[in-house]
């Protein structure tokens, strides 16, 4: 369960994500991953830089409104699928293969908590 | 085609991705440094392919490993290559990358410059969007130059996600090139006011960021930031509002009075406990500021201290630290209402959160009085007993210092008890702050004249058992304290009751395992402990007994004499000479007594700490100066003047190290002999001194048993200061006693009212008189010292750059870099790609046009009531008027007297001032609704009825109907100009080209700074049709003087393709450079532009012919020159002269002068009434000098100059313009 995540911006001055900021980050990211856990974040760390880049942009607030920033970051990913297109099919097949026999992502530990968080998660999936 | 890029997939797919590497990463665990430089190694290989998508796969590898802390900065010029990928999904990898690993330094950096401008003006708005990410992580103030101004054309984007991405960018091109700002403001303010909340919130943040630095230039747009405060639901913005606010209070008190209460109704109704912490913070700027304007404010105090009462209680640490933050704000003006929380705050000392104690103490700072100061150091004190960790114990000691010590001793009744606290201290083992405690020990026996004899006797007794203190002396600093006990038995040393057993304890062979400078004190203080006790001996005629004293020093002194440390040594063989001296003095059964303690006559005073830096330098004195040659290097290092003692004890190990030669070494002793000879002060060594002390056994081979002592020893017969605690109160019981009996008296006389008043009186703690008449002296000061020179601010803050007054009206000069084709050797072919896009739409300027003339408008206006009302007045208020005007329009001062009074009315309260804003609003709906269907009328009658309003504004200017009227005002007026002088009419140096329906083109002429030949053409385009415009080419036809600069390679008659396409209502502009070889002559060159025209139709090509006329002005360049420069120029007299004179001049003088300056390039040298001198420079070198002079209704102007041709051409056209006013 994560209770709080820790930005470096980099310019090399660690910030806590102000007390306000880090409940907005914490269930955008759970919605953009379904369910977000740590090794999610570890894995997928791009992924994480650009959510975050859609909320927090040269150390200022971009957004704060969860809803468009998961439209934006979907949005994104959609094209990133169209230029893919058909060149990029085969190497994601080799890669979903490789994270089925991945036995290190459990997706079911943190539901308890996160669900309470965030109730009607089912809309986005 | 398709079927290559599947097989390139297919190969790529058996590569590493992110995913692989991370695993294998967690794979490796053991060896996970060796597998990352085979990761990386394999990089390497994959960088070197073609295929973009290997590459971006391998930099994104790399992004991760960056993460991990690996150097990628190798690869930055792959990176750029990803970041130019043409595809979405490579170029996001890329800027990623960059943002992650570039900066300032990366010198690659300066080629992403063109990739980031095409990115930026993509049609895709996500490729926009990802530029716009990057480059807030690394931009550089290169790349803010030569970048903003595409950044600032995208703040006006269609699309709101670019839009507030370009707004918050901007902040950063900012800070990083400063002069950006003010072109840029007037849009930034647009954006307040953006349809899009996300862009508002954007425009918000920056403004809000930058005010933060220097609120004072924010302070016009507090009635837009008012209004966004009322209407806003969106806590993020209402947060950033709220606090710009608490930085403009302090600033503006008045704004203070009508922000409270919205304050207050937010403080009661929102849930969200960030924007409550807001806004309880600002609220307390407020009252701050207010400390004295508005007479009751209690209640909103005692709102904000309920409300950080519940922060503080909450369970959130986080909240509960910034309860106790807020709180200690509130304490410095109103420390009562925060003294009745006290139990709540040292409830806060026990948790077991570290960083909340800490808070909590320092609220306990300010929470002191004379009353609770011993309790609460007493509480403080068990803390300091049950602490753990050593850091958090040093920080009660220090503000255990800091609380009693606070404002020269102002709360310490009693010093014996202060004395005896700072001993208890001393019992810590193991802390840094040994020094702290001991200056606080020789400040308060230095101050204290009453509390000496108190502090010498507590300071023996450290002497004595001064082993416990030094038991580990190289990591324990609180050994330092016997650097002060010492000290003080030796200054102080009449009061010293067994001064012998002191000396005795001085003496000791284990003293010689302190620290150096220790020891040395220790010598020079001995000799005053000796002096002493020779006196009293002597003084009692006990010959013996002083003989046998100075033998005690003579047989332990050599311990000294051979320590390693050069002071102590040196201290410890004078002295030892000196008691060897007056052994044979006293053998001879001379008196010495008298003349020993004259060594040591003169009372040494407290000096402030300042005191040398404010004695004020001796007219004549120059301190820069050299008073002889510096001498080499090498003798510089040792001259550093020695300050305070806790830090000689570093430098001491560090003077050991320069080794200075031999040579210079004798050469100095040698020097020294020489100088000791000749000084009649100094006290000459006896015979052979070397000899002697060189026979006695060195102190360091007895074998001394080493004490360590784990626990803190409780040092025998030392007073603990919890007695007093108790004496005190019984003091205070019987002094109130008295008090009450004296009262009982004035009572018979006074009854009532003055009766409560008189008893609520007895507790407060001007009653509390202190325990011994205590006198503190105060440090000495030079005469006629300086006033205080504190205000150093940090020269290297990146803020100071960004102090810029906004509401100054924009001049022609400050515009935004555009990029212009001035190289021509950089430009290989016309349609060389993307390199000379930039844009920049024309509405700003537009705007502001509209702007000045409004402001025209009122200046006239302005000037007549003037005339009639107040001539005297100066225009200098004009800055804030109508800021002012919003301000004093205020709602009556929030009705705190009634909440008071009657408590129960709270609730009314609040209602109230909640109706009375409902109205306001609808009034303003009303109004707002009017002024849309002005707009809609003519421009005429918006004005005429303008200037009733504000007629009728005036008149009625408490009414409360204006006061919305006002706030709508401001937006429009806050560009209303810093300017001390009357308001400029609206200058635009932009001249009509040619026109037609479908296109527009007005243009103005610069001068080269660099180049002596060349001068640029800034011409913007507007498209006035309902079609697109593309293809634009601009055509000139060169004369033999003037000619445009094209790219290399083309051909005279081939036109410069225009680097922008225009879309319907849109405009830009664009640059072209032209050379000239003479500049004497104004000239006309004929041109075409051509361009298509494209509609739903179809497309149609058009021609634009125009004329371009260079005026000779044009080839002038604004240069300022100094009045003595000026002198020089015109005495020189190889100037040709030249004058005119232009009658039936109505404007004014200012005016007249602006005109000159803005449309001619001249600067204004010096103006002495209706007179001035001007100058200008042409970019060929020709100086113009002019003496402008106002008659009645004329103007002569004559004129100076290096070229006849020029200066009579010059004034020809200065004919024209002025004839026109």
């Amino acid at each position: 369960m994560i209770n709080a995540i820790l930005v470096f911006n980099n310019h090399g001055k660690p910030r806590l994500v102000r007390f306000y900021q880090h409940l907005v980050f914490v269930e955008t990211l759970d919605k953009c991953f379904e369910n977000v856990c740590e090794l999610d974040l570890i894995f997928h760390m791009d992924k994480v830089h650009h959510i975050l880049q859609e909320m927090v942009i040269g150390g200022m607030v971009l957004e704060t409104n969860m809803n468009e920033i998961v439209a934006q970051v979907e949005a994104q990913g959609k094209l990133e699928k169209a230029e893919g297109g058909l060149s990029a099919a085969p190497s994601r097949a080799v890669s979903a293969v490789k994270n089925i026999n991945l036995p290190e992502i459990p997706r079911n530990i943190n539901i308890g908590d996160i669900n309470i968080k965030v109730p009607n998660l089912s809309q986005f999936m | 085609m398709a079927l290559k890029m599947v097989k390139g997939s297919i190969d790529r797919m058996f590569d590493k991705n992110l995913q692989d590497l991370v695993r294998g990463i967690r794979n490796h665990k053991e060896d996970e440094a060796k597998y990352i430089s085979q990761c990386i190694d394999e990089i390497k290989q994959e960088l070197k392919q073609d295929n973009i998508a290997v590459k971006a796969n391998a930099v994104c590898k790399l992004t991760y490993l960056q993460m991990l802390g690996y150097d990628i900065s190798w690869a930055a010029f792959n990176i750029i290559e990803v970041m130019s990928a043409s595809k979405f999904t490579f170029k996001r990898i890329g800027y990623l990358a960059a943002s992650q690993c570039f900066h300032e330094g990366t010198d690659v950096i300066m080629l992403t410059t063109n990739q980031i401008r095409k990115d930026l003006s993509s049609p895709n708005q996500y490729d926009t969007g990802v530029a716009l990410t990057g480059l807030s992580c690394f931009v550089t103030p290169d790349l803010a130059r030569d970048l903003a101004n595409d950044i600032m054309t995208l703040m006006s984007h269609t699309k709101p996600y670019i839009r507030k991405k370009a707004v918050l960018i901007m902040y950063k091109v900012f800070l990083k090139y400063p002069e950006s700002l003010r072109p840029a403001f007037p849009r930034l303010k647009e954006k307040l006011e953006d349809p899009d909340p996300g862009v508002q919130s954007a425009a918000v943040n920056v403004i809000c960021e930058l005010a933060r630095r220097n609120p004072k230039n924010y302070l016009s747009l507090a009635p837009l930031f008012f209004k966004l405060m009322t209407s806003s639901t969106n806590n993020w913005v209402l947060i950033k509002i709220i606090k710009l606010f608490g930085a403009l209070t302090p600033l503006e008190p008045r704004l203070g009075k009508k922000l409270i209460e919205p304050l207050t109704n937010l403080i009661h109704s929102t849930s969200a406990m960030s924007l409550l912490y807001e806004c309880v913070n600002t609220v307390i700027a407020v009252l701050i500021s207010l400390s004295s304007g508005m007479p009751n404010h209690s209640a909103s105090i005692q709102l904000c201290v309920q409300k950080l009462r519940i922060l503080i209680e909450d369970s959130d640490q986080n909240l509960k630290y910034l309860g106790l933050l807020a709180m200690s704000k509130i304490l410095k003006t109103h420390p009562k209402s925060v003294q009745s929380h006290k139990d709540l705050i040292l409830q806060c000392l026990d948790d077991k959160d570290e960083s909340i104690r800490l808070r909590a103490l320092d609220l306990l700072y300010g929470m002191v009085s004379k009353k609770n100061l011993m309790e609460i150091v007493k509480k403080l004190m068990i803390h300091v007993d049950k602490a753990e960790g050593t850091t958090y114990r040093d920080e009660l000691l220090t503000k255990i210092i800091d609380i009693c010590s606070q404002s020269n001793y102002q709360y310490i009744t009693n010093f014996e008890w202060y004395i005896s606290i700072l001993v208890e201290l001393t019992r810590l083992e193991g802390t840094r702050h040994g020094h702290l405690i001991a200056a606080q020990m020789l400040d308060v026996a230095i101050r204290v004249k009453a509390i000496r004899k108190f502090a010498v006797s507590q300071m023996a007794m450290l002497l004595d058992n001064a082993h416990l203190l030094a038991s580990n002396t190289q990591r324990n600093g609180i050994c330092e304290v016997l650097y002060a006990a010492a000290w003080i038995c030796g200054e102080f040393s009449e009061h010293l009751e067994e001064a012998n057993q002191t000396l005795e304890a001085m003496l000791r062979p284990k003293v010689t395992t302190l620290p150096g400078h220790i020891q040395a004190v220790y010598v020079q203080n001995m000799v005053k402990l000796y002096a002493s006790i020779l006196q009293q001996k002597e003084q009692a005629g006990d010959k013996e007994a002083a003989q046998e004293i100075t033998q005690l020093m003579i047989e332990r002194l050599p311990q000294f004499v051979q320590s390693a440390d050069l002071e102590v040594q040196e201290r410890a063989s004078c002295i030892l000479q000196l008691i060897k001296y007056i052994q044979k003095l006293q053998a001879k059964e001379v008196p010495v007594a008298e003349e020993v303690i004259a060594l040591f006559a003169g009372e040494l005073n407290p000096v402030a700490p300042k005191a040398q830096k404010k004695v004020p330098v001796p007219e004549g004195l120059d301190l820069d100066a050299w008073i002889n040659e510096p001498p080499s290097d090498s003798e510089s290092e040792d001259e550093k003047p020695k300050t305070i003692f806790h830090e000689e004890e570093q430098r001491h190990s560090r003077h050991r190290q320069p080794e200075i030669d031999e040579e210079e070494l004798a050469r100095r002793r040698e020097a020294r002999k020489q100088e000791q000879a000749n000084n009649p002060f100094y006290i000459k060594s006896s015979p052979s001194p070397q000899k002697r002390y060189q026979d006695t056994p060195g102190v360091e081979h007895i074998p001394v048993v080493q004490i360590d002592l784990s626990v803190p020893l409780k040092v025998p017969g030392m007073p603990m200061s919890d007695q007093y605690v108790k004496l005190e109160e019984e003091r205070r019981h019987k002094q109130k006693l008295e008090k009450d009996k004296k009262k009982k008296k004035q009572k018979k006389e006074k009854r009532g009212k003055h009766h409560r008043h008189n008893s609520l009186h007895t507790e407060s703690e001007e009653d509390i008189a202190p325990a011994h008449h205590v006198d503190i002296i105060t440090e000495e000061m030079p005469e006629n010292a300086l006033p205080s020179d504190e205000d150093d601010k940090d020269p290297n803050d990146p803020y100071k750059a960004l102090d810029i007054d906004l509401d100054k009206p924009l001049a022609d000069s400050e515009k935004l870099p555009v990029q212009r084709h001035r190289n021509v050797e950089t430009l290989k072919s016309p349609d060389s790609e993307a390199a000379l896009v930039e844009k920049k739409s024309k509405k700003p300027k537009k705007k502001e046009k509209k702007h000045k003339e409004k402001e025209r408008d009122k200046g006239k206006k302005k000037e007549k009531e003037k005339k009639v009302v107040e001539e005297e007045e100066e225009e200098e208020e004009k800055k804030g008027e109508d800021l002012d005007f919003w301000l004093s329009t205020a709602p009556a001062p929030a009705p705190a007297p009634q909440a008071q009074s009657e408590p129960a009315l709270g609730a009314a309260v609040v209602a109230e001032p909640q109706e009375v804003k409902k109205e306001e609003r609808e009034e303003r709906d009303d109004e707002e609704e009017e002024d849309e269907g002005k707009q809609k009328s003519s421009k005429h009658k918006k004005k005429k009825h303008k200037k009733e309003k504000e007629e009728k504004s005036k008149d009625k200017k408490k009414s409360k109907k204006k006061s919305h009227h006002s706030e709508e005002e401001p937006p429009e007026s806050v560009q209303n100009g810093t300017l001390e002088d009357e308001p400029l009419p609206p200058m635009s140096s932009y001249r009509l080209l040619a026109e037609n329906p479908f296109i527009k083109m007005t243009y103005d002429i610069q001068g080269n700074l660099q180049n002596d030949s060349q001068v640029t053409v800034s011409v913007i385009f507007e498209n006035k049709s309902t079609s697109f415009l593309k293809s634009m080419e601009l055509n000139v036809l060169d004369s033999l003087n003037t000619k445009m600069l094209r790219p290399e390679g083309s051909s005279v008659h081939d036109g410069i393709p225009v680097p922008f396409q225009l879309p319907p209502g849109i405009s830009n502009e664009a640059q072209f450079v032209f050379t000239l070889q003479s500049i004497i002559m104004a000239q006309k060159l004929k041109g075409t532009l051509s361009f298509i025209v494209k509609n739903d139709e179809g497309s149609t090509h058009e021609k634009l012919d125009f004329k371009l006329h260079f005026s000779c002005a044009s080839y002038l360049i604004t240069t300022p020159c100094y009045s003595d420069a000026f002198a020089k120029l015109l005495e020189s007299g190889d100037l040709h002269m030249s004058s005119i004179k232009v009658d039936g001049i109505s404007i004014s003088f200012q005016h007249l002068l602006a005109k000159i300056c803005f449309h001619h390039h001249f600067s204004v040298v010096e103006r002495v009434d209706s007179c001035a001198s001007m100058y200008s420079r042409s970019i060929q070198g020709h100086h113009v000098c002019l003496l402008v002079k106002k008659g009645e209704n004329s103007v002569s102007i004559d004129g100076k100059c290096n070229d006849s041709t020029l200066l009579s051409n010059l004034l020809d056209e200065m004919k024209e313009t002025l004839s026109k006013c």
